[in-house]
């Protein structure tokens, strides 16, 4: 199993957010995970990615056969976790080019391989960007400095590309996108997915779930899941609401 | 995970050694310590000097009795007792330097060491080199190629010795030693520093650069640069510093003049890297400079560019008459404080052309306990019609033991000129570790990553050949701090 979690219970600021989350993910699936707003979906991200200030208090997190409690995120991250954000962070002055060829860089370091050479990034920069149909004055622009929610979200996306990795977690990556600027973000993400790699789409919308098909969907619902089925209950989630499922949780 | 990891990296801020600080073991030429008008004939006669530059001494030692050191700047300096201060010393060698193997080998070994070559032939890039080191310059590289040219770019006592009228017709002239406190000390006992001539129509083919080191104990080092572009010349000069790690602070007041006159244009670039300090903030140099340009003819350009990562404490503030129609005055500056590090940094435009126009952007960035400030003034006289100003302040703190300022003056004497001014604090958010951290980019390269981003406008001011060194020392400076 790539990720395995177990009875995950976080706190933020001493109050607990996270009541006991499980869950587990093989390679080559897609997991989605719905729920109203305030019900911990993001606090888990961060608690995987290893955000500090997110205090796990009870569980184990096993990914790739280990328990990666306690390590820091830039180790989580070369080690193959990321993390699409809800709010992707502005960089002044520091160029996209020079934020992927550090990470990608850093990523080869913790690998033990050398850096990349500038010819070969180069490359690997214009054929990842295609997939996401950004233009290639991207790599001049400085790190989501003046983007728009739509390029935004495309550049969280290019980013996977770049590194990689084995485990992504799409938080809310539908959210304030127009219906070209999803169906660019899901077909990059359905070109990204093979059978060793896993996804896990945090979305409050059935919407997304029409471009990316999920193998599991999962409601949650203060700070747990509360009901895990096959792609249709998405749908059924849509159709009965959210006070459905709090009613689910009594 | 640890409750917070943040205030122990603030802990570990510059845990990395100064690179430069170790020291030279040469033979050196001391003069007794204290001030006095024997001294300064002392001082004089070793420079083997003409009459007049003595009486400008005399006059200046004579007008600082008269003085009380500033304190109207945001530092606190401890006493310095300026009668336990060497004012003169220099390594002993051979005189008249025909080639560099005449230099005495554990010289250029220092400088091997610096990273500045003296040796022309393994240069790769055109810069020609005047090394100093304490009270006199080592060797000037390039001499023959600059002198097909017209080009004087020599080190100060040897310009007082062979063009005597050139540095009388300049010398004082922007920064008079009545200016201010340390420049009067400066006149009085400057020991050595460059000077540079472009004539008039020449455009400089090389980057022009002096590298100053402090070697020996208990010294004071006083330079004086000179840089004067006469009508229509144009020229780059650099300048760069270091000094060994030592307990006792030591004192550094320089002065550098520039002198722009018609349709001339002179880029002058630093990269400041004394000593500053350990952690705890014992010693470290106390850079007390005065550093000043006029555009005198109309047309005229000066830029200023400073990466002030070293010192103890800055007190300096690169300055610009706009004294011609149409001059142009530029201020770059990133000043990074760490530890126990203060500055007061920043700059004076003195608008007295009409149509002229300045541009400040400076970037101050503070960590650990140190205070840093940027002071300036823009000042428009009267009668300089339409005059331009923008300024650009920005401050970033990393930590919360640390602290940033910012005193902009503001006196504008017509309605016709246009002055503008923006200023913002703000911290390396955690937004943005964490994004570069789940990125794979450990904390440490994320602040150098965010920094250097921080300060680009100004990093990207610099000449090719200092734009590295500065990327790479601030991310040194700063290596341990997170805000």
């Amino acid at each position: 199993m790539l990720l395995n979690i177990k009875n995950l219970h976080v706190s933020i600021g001493g109050k607990e957010i996270l009541k006991g989350f499980n869950l587990g993910v093989n390679e080559g699936e897609i997991h989605a995970i719905m729920g109203p707003n305030g019900t911990g979906k993001s606090t888990w991200a961060a608690a995987v990615t290893g955000r500090e200030g997110y205090d796990i208090t009870e569980g184990e997190i096993w990914y790739k056969g280990q328990n990666i409690v306690g390590m820091p995120p830039e180790e989580r991250a070369n080690l193959g976790i990321f993390l699409s954000f809800q709010y992707p962070v502005e960089i002044p002055g520091v160029s996209m080019q020079n934020f992927m060829r550090t990470a990608v860089n850093a990523k080869r370091e913790y690998q033990g391989l050398p850096p990349m050479s500038m010819i070969d990034f180069t490359k690997m920069m214009k054929q990842k960007q295609a997939m996401v149909e950004i233009t290639e004055k991207l790599q001049n622009r400085y790190v989501n400095v003046g983007f728009s929610g739509g390029e935004k979200k495309k550049n969280e996306i290019f980013q996977m590309a770049m590194l990689e990795p084995e485990l992504s977690i799409l938080d809310e990556t539908d959210s304030g996108l127009d219906i070209d600027a999803l169906r660019i973000v899901a077909n990059g993400v359905n070109q990204l997915h093979n059978e060793h790699n896993a996804f896990v789409v945090i979305t409050h919308y059935q919407r997304l779930l029409d471009y990316i098909v999920p193998d599991f969907v999962h409601v949650m619902y203060d700070g747990r899941i509360v009901k895990s089925g096959d792609k249709k209950l998405a749908l059924e989630l849509e159709e009965k609401g959210y006070e459905w499922v709090k009613e689910l949780k009594l | 995970m640890d409750s917070n990891p943040k205030e122990n990296i603030i802990e570990e801020v510059t845990n990395k050694d100064y690179e430069f600080g170790f020291v030279t073991d040469i033979e050196t030429d001391f003069i007794p310590k204290g001030l006095n008008e024997d001294i300064i004939r002392l001082i004089s006669k070793k420079k083997e000097e003409p009459e007049w530059l003595l009486e400008f001494r005399l006059k200046a030692f004579r007008h600082w009795l008269t003085l009380k050191m500033p304190t109207w700047a945001h530092l606190t300096i401890p006493p310095i007792d300026f009668q336990d201060i060497i004012y003169y010393a220099a390594p002993k060698q051979r005189k008249e330097k025909k080639s560099l193997d005449e230099v005495d080998p554990e010289l250029l070994a220092t400088f091997d060491k610096l990273g500045i070559s003296l040796d022309e032939q393994k240069k790769l890039s055109g810069v020609a080199v005047d090394a100093v080191m304490d009270s006199t310059s080592v060797k000037t590289t390039f001499q023959e190629t600059l002198s097909k040219h017209g080009i004087i770019f020599m080190s100060f006592s040897e310009a007082v010795k062979q063009h005597p009228d050139l540095v009388k017709k300049y010398l004082g002239k922007v920064v008079p030693y009545t200016d201010n406190f340390f420049a009067a000390l400066n006149s009085a006992v400057f020991s050595d520093g460059s000077f540079c001539y472009v004539p008039k129509g020449v455009r400089c083919p090389i980057e022009l650069s002096t590298y100053f080191r402090i070697n020996a104990a208990n010294t004071g080092q006083f330079e004086r640069t000179l840089i004067v572009a006469d009508e229509g010349a144009y020229v780059s000069y650099m300048e760069g510093c270091t000094a060994p790690q030592r307990d006792e602070n030591q004192l550094h007041a320089a002065i550098v003049e520039i002198i722009s006159e018609r349709d001339a244009e002179v880029k002058y670039s630093t990269v400041q890297n004394w000593y500053p300090g350990d952690k705890d903030g014992k010693g470290g140099i106390y850079n007390f400079v005065t550093k000043r340009g006029i555009c005198r003819g109309d047309n005229a350009k000066i830029s200023w560019t400073q990466v002030e990562t070293g010192s103890a404490i800055t007190w300096k503030y690169p300055s610009c008459i706009l004294k011609g129609d149409n001059t142009v005055a530029e201020f770059y500056s990133v000043a990074v404080t760490n530890n126990y590090q203060q500055a007061d940094t920043g700059t004076k435009m003195i608008h007295i052309g009409k149509n002229s126009r300045s541009t400040i952007i400076s970037k101050g960035i503070s960590a650990g306990h140190s205070q840093n400030g940027y002071r300036g003034l823009v000042k428009v006289v009267p009668e300089a019609a339409n005059c331009r100003n923008f300024s650009q302040c920005d401050s970033l703190l990393l930590g919360d033991q640390c602290g940033a300022h910012t005193w902009p003056y503001v006196e504008c004497g017509n309605d016709s000129s246009i002055l503008e001014h923006e200023a913002t604090t703000s911290k390396i958010s955690e937004d943005q570790l964490f994004y570069c951290n789940q990125r794979g980019i450990p904390t440490e390269k994320a602040i150098g990553l965010i920094v250097n981003g921080y300060a680009k406008d100004v990093l990207n001011k610099l000449p090719m050949e200092f734009a590295v060194e500065a990327q790479k020392l601030l991310s040194i400076t700063l290596e341990g701090s997170v805000g």
